[in-house]
C-alpha cells in the first residue's frame, strides 16, 4: 500500500505498524525519534499498536542538538 | 527614534525594503535579544544581528574558544584562542557595529539563573548543543512567555522551528530529553562547519520577521533540511494537548535540567 513516508510516497506491506517501519528503515533506537502520524504525534509505548492503513502520512523527526558545547555541565558528565 | 546620517548610510539596504523601513528598522534597534551560547548557531546569528542593527543582544556562554570551535564558529578567530567565548563575541559585534548593547554572561544557563536573565529579552535563541539545556530553554520560554527559536545540527542536517506563547512547543514534539548518548553529538558524529551557518542564519531571519512583526514564522511548523541532498522539507504539527509544559493538565511546575547532559569521551 502507499503512504507519504517524511514527504515521500512510499510503498509498504500491508499490516505493517510504525515500530515495524521504523525497523525497516533502520532505527534501531526509538529514543532518537520522534513519530507524527497523520497529525498526531505517537507515544513510544504506542509505535508497535499504531497500524499504518493506506494513504497514512508519516513523518520521522530526529534529535537534533549542535550548537554550542558551553553549557554542558562536564563535571556531572560520566562514561564509559 | 531619529536616524542619523550614519544610521540612514548604514541600515539603507533595511530603510528601503518594503515591510522592513523606518519603523521596521527602528523596531529592530528597539529589540533585546538573548543568545544562548555562543557558538557554532550563536556565531552566524550574533553576527546577522549586530549587523541588522539589534539594539540589545545578550550573550551566554561559559566557555572559552578551542581550536576545534573555528571550523564553525565563525565569531571567533584564530587569536581569540583560549579566550572567554562571550568577550570574543562581543568584540566581534561591536567591530561590525559599535551601536550595538551587548551583555555578556559568562556563566552557563541554568534554571537559578534563566529566569533573571531572560527577563530583560523580548525574544531567545538557543544556540546550545545538548538537549537537557535545550528543554530547560524551551520550559523556560514556556514559563515566562518569550518567543524563542530552536535551532538543531548534526552531520549534514539541520532542523529549526520558532515558539511563539500559544503555539506548540519544543517539547509537544519530542516529549523528553532522549537518554544519554541515544542521540550523538557534534563531537561524537561531527558537522560539516557550513551547516552551522545555513541553520543559524534561518534562527536570525526569524528574530528579524519577529522584531519586524512581518511574515510568517516558523510556529506549529519544522524546517527540516539535508544539506548533503540540499532538500529542505516542511512537518506540521499542532501543540500537544499531552505536553507536560504548555498542554492542559502541565506536571512540570518548576524549572529543572532534566537527566544527565549528552556527553562523550572527547570532551573538546
Ligand atoms: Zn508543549
Amino acid at each position: 500500500m502507499e503512504i507519504k513516508l517524511n514527504g515521500k510516497q512510499e510503498n509498504i506491506e500491508n499490516n505493517t505498524n510504525v515500530a515495524d517501519l521504523l525497523k525497516q528503515k533502520g532505527i534501531q533506537n526509538v529514543e532518537m525519534v520522534t513519530v507524527q502520524l497523520n497529525g498526531t504525534f505517537v507515544n513510544k509505548e504506542d509505535l508497535s499498536n499504531k497500524t499504518i492503513t493506506e494513504n497514512d502520512e508519516i513523518d520521522f523527526l530526529y534529535f537534533m542538538g549542535g550548537g554550542s558545547k558551553s553549557t554542558v555541565r562536564q563535571k556531572r558528565c560520566y562514561h564509559q | 527614534m531619529d536616524f542619523t546620517e550614519e544610521q540612514i548610510e548604514r541600515y539603507s539596504r533595511h530603510l528601503i525594503l518594503q515591510d522592513v523601513g523606518i519603523e521596521g528598522q527602528q523596531k529592530i534597534m528597539e529589540g533585546k535579544v538573548l543568545i544562548v551560547g555562543a557558538g557554532g548557531l550563536g556565531s552566524p546569528v550574533a553576527m546577522y544581528l549586530a549587523a541588522a542593527g539589534v539594539g540589545t543582544i545578550g550573550l551566554i556562554d561559559g566557555d572559552v574558544v578551542d581550536r576545534t570551535n573555528l571550523q564553525r564558529q565563525i565569531i571567533h578567530f584564530t587569536g581569540d584562542l583560549n579566550r572567554p567565548k562571550v568577550e570574543s563575541a562581543k568584540e566581534k559585534i561591536h567591530a561590525v557595529n559599535p551601536e550595538i548593547k551587548v551583555n555578556i554572561y559568562r556563566e552557563l544557563f541554568s534554571p537559578d539563573n534563566a529566569f533573571d536573565i531572560m527577563a530583560d529579552y523580548d525574544f531567545i535563541v538557543d544556540g546550545t548543543d545538548n538537549f537537557p539545556t535545550k528543554f530547560m530553554v524551551n520550559d523556560a520560554c514556556v514559563m515566562a512567555k518569550k518567543p524563542f527559536s530552536h535551532g538543531g545540527i548534526l552531520r549534514f542536517e539541520g532542523q529549526t522551528m520558532t515558539y511563539i506563547p500559544g503555539h506548540a512547543c519544543y517539547r509537544c514534539l519530542f516529549g523528553s530529553p532522549p537518554p544519554p548518548n541515544a542521540v550523538p553529538s557534534c563531537s561524537q558524529a561531527g558537522v560539516l562547519g557550513s551547516i552551522a551557518g545555513m541553520l543559524g542564519t534561518i534562527q536570525a531571519t526569524e528574530v528579524l520577521k519577529f522584531l519586524v512583526d512581518k511574515g510568517d514564522l516558523l510556529t506549529d511548523r519544522m524546517l527540516i533540511f539535508d544539506a548533503l541532498k540540499m532538500s529542505f522539507r516542511e512537518v506540521r504539527f499542532q501543540p500537544s494537548p499531552g505536553c507536560n509544559i504548555c498542554g492542559d493538565h502541565p506536571t512540570i511546575r518548576s524549572l529543572q535540567m532534566e537527566e544527565m547532559p549528552a556527553c562523550d569521551l572527547n570532551q573538546k
